[in-house]
């Protein structure tokens, strides 16, 4: 008997008409950057460069801002809920009618697996401009007064990790509240963003609404620092976030920072182990550990370690490593050579300080980047795995002997995004989830989103809410 | 697995307090984490070369299935026919792996199948129900084994089973499992009835103690018979025996597999659930009987390039 060996089943790119160079999207229409500046986007799976994007600089940030804010005052700030909720059904209806497209898109441009794309960035994407789409005209009932308004332009800056789907949980709520926005996608993942531009093209979007400018930190920076943003809304990296916070400080703009995690996956010992296993793979390994909310600590209770280790490895071992665009991947390319060497120089110091690497058999395609799947086991909390935001597939598994010991550690971290908790009593999930300082607690599931539930940290993964009602108060005078 | 182990395993099902401690003990499942990873395996994309041998694969491990009040020997012998050579005008294709018809048609299956290789099965204890006196299900067994069935295909008693009286269903199957000598004993736990996946981990860990060859999840006379997610836990359940006991016991969904898509997304779930040691007919089986004609309509399609007719295949 052979073994069963999955054919390849690419999906086809040929649906993704990708042009050979964008501009900005400044006004409601494509434009070229005032000083001709440019990057390439890159697929990170085959470091084949996709399209040339413009860079934006000081005055294409400014020409941005302006427009935001003329269509602001002239246009979307004036225009009733009823009517901004058309065009964000009209957007969130598009989307569906062109996920497979997107997804293509994003998968080749990001290296995320096209499974992901299609069943898990695409469908939420579209359901988070449908959920906020509802809230426009019911804004005066969400709980912050008769008539809650607008704060006028957001500067929007988003991550490389979920590029449309991080799109969408800033301009979703922005737009229904009122407000106009000018969107940094990062330097890395700039397509879907553009392809979203062109989205907001078809649904007729008033010019200025939605800006769409490509670039590195340098244009996140013009744009944070422009005087004419009254909101900040950051996704990314704590260090960065720090600079932002730092730099708005007195300004009178408002700031959301929504930043990194080093979340802990808790599995007691009477936790439905087949799940639990699942959940750990899908917390550390789901979009190649690319997560801010990822489950990268293991708290484990000693009882059940060694048999908890033995599944999670045969789990590992079956984990597909490769071609993004395989419908059968499971775990595609590392975003850039740059994150590669993070993720690199970090396992290479777990190694050093004692604790034990193990990844399943997998061979790694020769171009691109590539990170086999890897678990450390005999971490301490005093390891730098342990502690830092490694944002790769690299699981750190440390035990614990007592819920309280198990609480203590998870909550022993500068980050607080998220935790996860697994064990068959109601009670003791409730009386964890108490104690666990993280703005998003899973019970018996992980890294499950859904845009009616506000996602959001403590201490340094930032502050504010995004998705739900809760995620409305960031873009609204309150 | 250490010796310990096994005959300590083998004192479980002694008395009602162990037997009711050791299923209890099993860890839980979550239904919500296992329907989405069933669901998340059946989108595997299973294409050209690795389709062409998934469908082969999946015609020897039918168990071509006739249990119709109105099945005659004539009825039989059609479907043995069948059963030896699924796509007469192509000697390539694989035979089945087993007929299953109730025990009084058992004497026309042995004919029919004489020198095939083909298996004969046959259901007994009084299936589908399982509701008759132990000696009635011992007495229908020894009359289908006497008759020739190679294999036999038991009900539990899932009354029993609910209202906990695991020991009661334990000896019965320990009681078939004798009456059945040489035959294999296949365990149907009408998971459809069962109500939840704990229920199921524990039948199929039951079924196992007890000495069943294969554990099986549908009678297919009740509204819900097989099921993905029904037969992951089961698969999970023979991966996790053998790692206690190094013994093998093969899994059979049964009922409402009617695909070529369906059969696959099954072995992929075997696949990456059991592991390939049970991507044998020995192993895991699937009880059905529209499933072998989309079966072959799909390997001529992947052989020719295009899809025959309803008329191209038999009728069975």
């Amino acid at each position: 008997m052979n073994a069963f060996d999955y054919a390849p089943a690419p999906e086809s790119r040929s649906i993704v008409d990708l042009r050979p160079s964008y501009g900005l999207f400044i006004n409601g229409e494509f434009v070229d950057p005032a000083d001709g500046a440019g990057l390439k986007s890159v697929n990170p799976a085959s470091e084949e460069v996709l399209a040339d994007v413009a860079e934006a600089g000081p005055a294409d940030v400014d020409r941005a801002v302006t427009a935001a804010r003329a269509a602001y005052e002239t246009v979307w700030g004036p225009m009733p809920g009823t009517q901004r909720a058309k065009y964000l059904f009209r957007i969130a209806r598009i989307i569906q009618e062109r996920s497979r497209e997107l997804a293509v898109l994003e998968s080749l441009d990001n290296g995320k697996p096209i499974r992901e794309s299609r069943d898990v960035d695409l469908p939420l994407t579209a359901a988070h401009f449908f959920y906020y789409a509802g809230w426009a005209d019911k804004l005066p009932h969400a709980g912050f007064g008769p008539h809650p308004q607008p704060l006028g332009v957001a500067g929007q800056v988003i991550p490389w990790n979920f590029p449309l789907l991080m799109l969408a949980w800033k301009i979703a709520p922005a737009l229904a509240c009122g407000n106009t926005v000018v969107l940094k996608p990062a330097e890395t993942t700039p397509l879907s963003a553009l392809l979203f531009a062109e989205i907001c093209q078809q649904a007729d979007l008033p010019p200025g609404v939605v800006n769409i400018i490509t670039g590195a930190g340098q244009t996140g920076a013009a744009l944070v620092n422009h005087t004419g943003v009254d909101k900040i809304a950051f996704t990314g990296s704590t260090d960065v976030g720090k600079q932002i916070a730092r730099a708005v400080a007195g300004t009178g703009k408002k700031l959301t920072l929504e930043l990194g995690g080093k979340a802990a996956n808790i599995v007691f010992d009477d936790a439905p182990i087949d799940q639990a296993v699942e959940g750990i793979v899908n917390g550390i390994f789901f979009n190649q550990g690319h997560v801010c909310c990822a489950g990268s600590r293991l708290l484990v209770q000693e009882s059940i370690h060694d048999q908890l280790l033995e599944s999670l490895k045969r789990r590992m071992a079956l984990l597909r490593v490769g071609d993004p665009l395989d419908k059968n991947t499971d775990i595609g390319a590392i975003n850039s050579a740059t994150q590669l060497d993070r993720i690199r120089a970090l396992t290479q110091i777990g190694g050093e300080e004692g604790a034990h690497p193990w990844s399943p058999p997998c061979e790694l395609p020769e171009r691109g980047f590539w990170f086999a799947p890897t678990i450390f086991t005999g971490v301490s909390q005093a390891h730098r795995i342990a502690r830092e935001e490694i944002f790769g597939p690299v699981l750190s598994v440390l035990t614990f002997r007592t819920p309280a010991e198990a609480v203590e550690k998870a909550n022993n971290t500068p980050y607080g995004l998220s935790a996860g908790i697994w064990t068959e009593k109601g009670s003791r999930i409730l009386s964890i989830a108490d104690k666990l300082r993280a703005g998003v607690v899973w019970a018996n599931t992980f890294n499950t989103f859904d845009p009616a539930s506000p996602f959001g940290g403590y201490k340094e993964s930032g502050y504010g809410r995004e998705g739900g009602r809760h995620g409305l108060e960031a873009y609204l005078d309150v | 697995m250490t010796a310990t182990t096994t005959s300590s395993l083998a004192e479980v099902g002694r008395s009602a307090a162990t037997l009711r401690t050791f299923l209890h003990g099993l860890p839980g499942v979550d239904h919500v984490g296992a329907e989405q990873r069933a669901a998340l395996l059946g989108t595997r994309s299973i294409k050209t070369g690795a389709k062409a041998w998934a469908i082969d694969l999946a015609i020897r491990m039918v168990d071509l299935t006739t249990l119709e009040g109105a099945d005659t020997p004539g009825k039989v012998r059609a479907l043995g026919a069948k059963a030896r050579r699924p796509e007469p005008s192509d000697p390539s294709c694989p035979p089945v792996a087993a007929v299953c018809v109730y025990p009084s048609m058992v004497p026309a299956a042995v004919e029919a199948l004489a020198g095939s290789g083909v298996r004969v099965a046959s259901v007994a204890t009084a299936f589908p129900s399982g509701q008759v006196p132990l000696e009635v299900k011992l007495a229908d067994t020894r009359a289908a084994v006497a008759a020739g069935a190679d294999e036999i295909d038991m009900v539990i008693s899932r009354g029993a089973f609910l209202s906990g009286r695991y020991v009661e269903v334990f000896e019965e199957i320990v009681a078939v499992r004798q009456a059945c000598g040489a035959a294999h004993l296949k365990v149907i736990l009408e998971t459809g009835e069962l109500g939840t996946y704990d229920n199921v981990r524990r039948a199929s860990w039951l079924a196992m103690l007890a000495g069943a060859d294969f554990i099986k999840t549908s009678t297919g006379k009740v509204p819900v018979a097989a099921t993905l997610p029904v037969t992951l836990i089961m698969l999970e359940a023979v991966r996790d025996f053998r790692a206690v006991t190094g013994r093998l016991i093969g899994v059979k969904p049964a009922g409402g597999i009617r695909t070529t898509k369906d059969a696959i997304r099954y072995l992929v779930l075997v696949n990456e659930t059991a592991g390939p040691a049970w991507l044998d007919p020995d192993r895991f089986r699937f009880g059905a009987s529209s499933l072998l004609n989309d079966l072959l309509m799909q390997r001529g399609k992947l052989a020719t390039g295009v899809y025959s007719g309803p008329d191209y295949v038999s009728l069975d």
